[in-house]
């Protein structure tokens, strides 16, 4: 394979590889937005819990003598663990579901700087990580070009996701349920839709699509303090991107991102979050909808 | 009687506050002049918040904007009188907030919210990235400058700090809460709050929203590009996290601590948080999670801030003043 061509695979895949961990928390944060109108700040901070126990629960399996192929099982298992911790914030935020929308927000900024000091109280102040476990499922090589293969479980795990989300919420019952009270919530209601339990549901499979992403994403980068805050601003430039409460707008969102920061950081690095930010004022200015949104009010 | 009892109140606050480096020790002083900062740029960001209901979440860029002024005009050009660098300040507020307010009045609510946001990270990129104009993440030294033409060089940074610049910023601060309030007492105040509660209204009466909230905007950028320049002052450095989302959030936490439907409910809450904040980071390392709770704690039960605790607390004594026996009837059952 000619070096140009694996020079443009390797910005292609590692490009779609960073979408893949940025759809899955977007999803969440659509998910919450579209049905109960909150923009989470804190799925960031999920990211990053995920990211954390992720590394905690390997180092655990594989000294407990598990086989090192069990990273990709425990690392979903770390996700779903986290996602416990859904339904309590939901409870706290349900406080504040028919107060104004900057109420909302900030709520959720103060879990954003509680979850903070927790990772530092729990995991200390230095980024952790896994040291290149991620290499047991192998590498995929052609010529000069190599991708490691758990990049692509993780890729097939995203996309296994969209798909899962996009048949629950049009082919099951309670998908239906959930996008009448994302609709219109108060005739939801009154045709005797229990809104309560739709909202905690919603925000556990947020919470569940953050830490998802966060203790996928952990084999390949570190875990740290930053995480947390750095991460939720690019799952808005997706959101906005695609267009708030889209699911497929995350997903378009997710890929146009990524790929632009992959090939930002080879052409021109200074370029990166400028070029990602640059397009969601654009979008925010020319189409508020996003690429799949309905028109802002 | 009322209006003159919290005149009463703001005045003996403003006196203590003049006491405090004379009574307090200089650490004290010291402390409180990015609260002077921080409550400027509050005045400014509720006018756009509380009186105009837009909630910004990268107003933080007005104060990087204010702090990375006085680093290019007192460190690169050599422009040592700190008034001159206020007014640099309070014109490069107004010229960004313009184009950027132009574009943004268009929305309300959680687009305009994004949009904000979007500017601020669109900032910190530059300033983080263009390493060799800014200093990137090592950011910009700003030097002392001279006071009303005065170099105070007897006095170190320190004792600079304490004194002539504490009394200089509770000065500007007190100018500057005047010049709010009389803005959102004029008409023009009228205006932003009506366009607030109901912009259809207010339209259909003859109200030009767009520029109406321009003008907000533009007010709120100089205010907070003023308070940066205190900011950059007292630190010495302009750096890319003055523009970071969190520092906005930490704006609107200020503003929210203290009550942002009052008008001095804001720089209550800057006054609060600093010293709050210096309390904690002295007693534990995990101060974030404390300042995070009592956030969440003001979220959810006191919705209108300190100020609002403090009005409440204040109608209660009035009430009980002149039927004492209504009160103790009720605080019985």
């Amino acid at each position: 394979m000619p070096a140009a061509i694996s020079a443009i695979a390797n910005i292609v895949i590692g490009g779609i590889f960073h979408a893949a961990v940025l759809f899955l928390v977007a999803a969440g944060l659509q998910l919450v937005f579209g049905v109960q109108k909150i923009v989470n700040l804190a799925c960031g901070s999920f990211y990053a819990l995920g990211a954390y126990f992720g590394i905690t629960l390997v180092n655990y399996g594989l000294s407990a003598g598990l086989p090192d192929w069990m990273l990709l099982p425990l690392l979903l298992i770390a996700g779903l663990l986290m996602a416990l911790i859904g339904p309590p914030i939901e409870r706290l935020l349900r406080t504040v579901y028919d107060r104004d929308e900057s109420f909302q927000l900030l709520l959720t900024f103060a879990l954003v700087l509680m979850f903070q000091d927790v990772f530092r109280l729990v995991w200390g102040a230095n980024p952790r990580s896994l040291d290149n476990v991620h290499l047991v499922y192998g590498k995929w090589t052609v010529g000069d070009f190599s991708v490691p293969l758990y990049n692509l479980l993780v890729i097939s795990a995203a996309l296994l996701a969209a798909i899962l989300i996009g048949l629950f919420l049009r082919r099951t019952n309670f998908g239906r349920l959930l996008r009448a009270t994302a609709e219109n919530r108060a005739m939801a209601e009154a045709l005797g839709v229990n809104v309560r339990t739709v909202y905690a549901a919603v925000f556990t499979l947020g919470t569940l699509l953050g830490t998802l992403g966060g203790a996928l994403v952990v084999p390949t980068s570190a875990a740290s303090l930053d995480m947390a805050v750095e991460f939720v601003i690019e799952a808005f430039a997706v959101v906005v991107i695609g267009g708030l409460g889209s699911m497929p707008g995350a997903l378009a969102g997710a890929g146009l991102v990524g790929l632009i920061r992959a090939l930002a950081l080879v052409v021109y690095p200074e370029f990166e979050i400028l070029a990602i930010y640059l397009i969601v004022i654009g979008v925010l200015l020319l189409r508020p909808s996003g690429l799949f949104g309905r028109p802002a009010t | 009687m009322k209006q003159g009892s919290a005149l009463l109140l703001v005045a003996v606050a403003a006196g203590a506050l003049a006491l405090v480096p004379i009574l307090a020790p200089p650490f004290y002083a010291n402390l409180l002049v990015p609260f002077y900062g921080y409550a400027i740029a509050l005045l400014g960001f509720n006018l756009l918040f509380g009186y105009t209901g837009l909630l910004s979440f990268g107003h933080a860029l007005f104060l990087g904007l204010g702090a990375y002024t006085a680093a290019v005009l007192a460190g690169l050009w050599g422009i040592k009188a700190f008034e001159v660098v206020l007014l640099a300040a309070a014109l490069a507020g107004l010229i960004l907030a313009l184009p950027l307010g132009w574009l943004a009045v268009r929305y309300r609510g959680i687009f305009f919210g994004m949009l904000t946001l979007a500017y601020g990270m669109l900032a910190h990129a530059v300033l983080f990235k263009f390493y060799h104009l800014t200093g990137g993440d090592s950011g910009m030294r700003v030097p002392r400058m001279h006071l009303l033409g005065l170099e105070f060089s007897a006095y170190n940074k320190f004792e600079l700090l304490a004194g002539p610049f504490y009394y200089y910023c509770l000065t500007l601060c007190a100018l500057a809460a005047f010049l709010m309030w009389r803005i959102v007492r004029s008409p023009f105040g009228l205006h932003l709050r009506s366009l607030r509660d109901n912009a259809q209204k207010a339209e259909y009466l003859g109200v030009r929203v767009h520029q109406f909230r321009l003008a907000a905007f533009a007010v709120s950028g100089i205010y907070g590009a003023v308070g940066g320049t205190i900011l950059g002052f007292r630190t010495g450095l302009a750096d890319p996290e003055l523009v970071y989302w969190t520092h906005s959030g930490h704006l609107v936490f200020m503003t929210v601590l203290g009550g942002f439907s009052s008008f001095l409910g804001p720089v209550i809450g800057a006054l609060v948080l600093t010293l709050l904040q210096d309390q904690l980071q002295s007693l534990t390392q995990y101060w974030r999670l404390v300042l995070g709770a009592i956030l969440a704690l003001v979220v959810i039960f006191l919705p209108r801030g300190l100020a609002g605790l403090a009005i409440d607390a204040g109608q209660f004594l009035g009430r009980r003043r002149p039927a004492p026996s209504a009160a103790s009837t009720t605080t019985a059952t």
